[in-house]
């Protein structure tokens, strides 16, 4: 690992803002990795059930000089877990780059855009926009689901309050928050061919970076990716491929009938189930998909998902090899001369 | 069966729970017959237009309470209609959105089962899934691919038909 950081990922100092970059819409790192034409790579972080800092920060150092982006989940299966906003504030005090996730299922368009401005006066550089599950499959079925917005009216919202400097209400915003927007997509549910379109309007409601939904059935990505590259989306879009590690064939088939929009193809339970070490094994598919991904033309990045396994994410990156030599962000590089001079450059 | 754990607060604007299973028959039939609702709706929105300047002589606020009575009956019996404000049942393939646990106006969440049913009741067609199928049928399917703003929940209960004949002659801000 004494490979440098690219030299605009680094600030004077870890928790500071970087340096405007032209045409950017946040200063973020993972929109400048984008931006570069590299392969980025996102992790999920396990939002911790306690008030405790200390156990974000355990969970968000076992992906550093790792991953470009970690995603903070916003009460992700309508659980309970520490929100997202303060995970993100916590985040951006170290110096990583986390991405807000917004689910419209627990606020309002008053709440969300509060928020918003929150996030970004706390250096959150990335805004994940989500519509969120139900909360029937959460710990608390009986709570008011609100889904005052969908997430194509969040996306639209928020990139106006970022490009316009208004609320929806078009009140003035005296400083408009600096975020890169996302929304997220499941090529994976149907209707398998209103999916490509349904990305199309979430392009247009400003989408400028997608993760999509855990991908397991490599058909179906291909089928969706065809679709999306036709309509040219790729090139309006910075597409992240979602990938996980399934910890055995047991949890395969768990998340598949429990976890919404989880689809995973009997093949990949069947590999798993002759395997003899499934753990393993689920780990060698998820560098494999992380391979074909890094392989098919459009896809931007690779979005890890390893609920509960997060501690392999490292090795899974390194093994799979895409990052091609490249290191991303970490606290303990000390700038060389060299990557000095090309700042000032 | 639909699943015990119906909660009728997901059923906002109107707290109206989902019909038992078969329920969603006439429903259903409206998105099968999406195309022929969509001349009809067309015929309609043309009388209404002419009939503008009557309306107008007897009053919008005075019509607001009958005709969204008759709105209310009407379209909840075809299109178990929540009564939105704000129809956009020509850009969803005859599917009403609002039937959507999660009131989604643009498309499917991502946790549609492989079988098309909805996430949150899974006995439930999701709306959008049948929204596709009707806007397939209809001469302005392709309304189905223009993202639509955020719903004003303000409008809720109030006639939709109504709103376009003002809208449509310049009484209304559209």
């Amino acid at each position: 690992m004494d490979v440098a950081p690219h030299p605009h990922d680094i600030g004077h100092d870890p928790g500071a803002p970087l340096v405007d970059l032209p045409g950017h819409s946040s200063r973020g790192r993972l929109e400048r990795v984008l931006r570069r034409g590299e392969f980025a790579v996102t992790a999920e972080l396990n939002p911790p059930d306690s008030a405790d800092p200390e156990d974000v920060y355990e969970r968000a150092k076992i992906f550093e000089g790792w991953v470009d982006g970690i995603n903070a989940t916003d009460g992700s299966g309508a659980h309970c877990h520490m929100s997202s906003v303060a995970i993100c504030a916590l985040l951006t005090r170290v110096g990583y780059a986390p991405i807000l996730q917004i689910s419209c299922r627990d606020y309002n368009r008053i709440a969300i855009q509060g928020n918003v401005l929150g996030a970004a006066a706390l250096q959150v550089g990335n805004v994940l926009c989500l519509t969120g599950d139900g909360v029937q499959c959460g710990d608390h079925p009986e709570a008011k689901p609100v889904f005052d917005l969908d997430s194509i009216g969040l996306l639209s919202i928020i990139c106006h309050m970022r490009d316009k400097g208004q609320f929806l209400s078009g009140r003035k915003i005296t400083t408009p928050p600096r975020v890169f927007v996302g929304a997220a997509e499941n090529p994976f549910a149907p209707p398998f061919d209103f999916r490509p379109i349904r990305l199309a309007k979430k392009i247009t409601a400003g989408a400028q970076f997608v993760q999509t939904q855990y991908c397991f059935d490599l058909p179906l990505m291909q089928r969706f990716m065809n679709k999306v590259r036709d309509m040219g989306l790729d090139e309006k879009c910075f597409i992240l491929a979602g990938v996980g590690p399934l910890a055995s064939a047991k949890t395969a088939r768990w998340m598949r009938a429990n976890v919404a929009g989880v689809h995973i193809p009997d093949e990949v339970i069947a590999r798993l189930e002759g395997a003899k070490d499934q753990k393993n094994e689920g780990k060698r598919i998820c560098i494999e998909m992380i391979q074909q991904m890094r392989e098919m033309k459009g896809i931007a990045g690779v979005h890890v998902m390893a609920y509960r396994q997060e501690q392999y994410v490292s090795e899974i990156v390194h093994e799979s090899g895409v990052l091609k030599g490249r290191a991303p962000w970490r606290r303990d590089f000390v700038p060389k001369m060299q990557a000095v001079e090309s700042l000032q450059a | 069966m639909l699943s015990a754990a119906l909660t009728p607060s997901a059923f906002e604007p109107r707290g109206k729970r989902p019909a038992a299973t078969g329920g969603f028959r006439l429903r259903l039939w409206s998105v099968r017959h999406s195309a022929g609702l969509e001349r009809f709706y067309n015929l309609f929105e043309r009388v209404l237009i002419v009939a503008a300047p009557l309306l107008r002589r007897i009053g919008y606020d005075r019509l607001e309470r009958p005709v969204a009575f008759v709105e209310r009956h009407i379209k909840g019996a075809l299109f178990d209609c929540r009564m939105c404000g704000d129809c956009v049942l020509s850009s969803t393939g005859m599917s009403c959105p609002m039937n959507c646990p999660k009131a989604l106006r643009n498309g499917p969440c991502g946790g549609v089962r492989a079988n098309g049913g909805c996430e949150v009741y899974p006995d439930m067609p999701c709306v959008w899934v049948k929204a596709w199928e009707g806007s397939r049928n209809m001469r302005a399917g392709a309304q189905i691919n223009v993202p639509l703003p955020p719903v004003n929940n303000a409008l809720k209960g109030s006639s939709s038909w109504l709103r376009l004949v003002r809208r449509r002659t310049g009484v209304e801000a559209a």
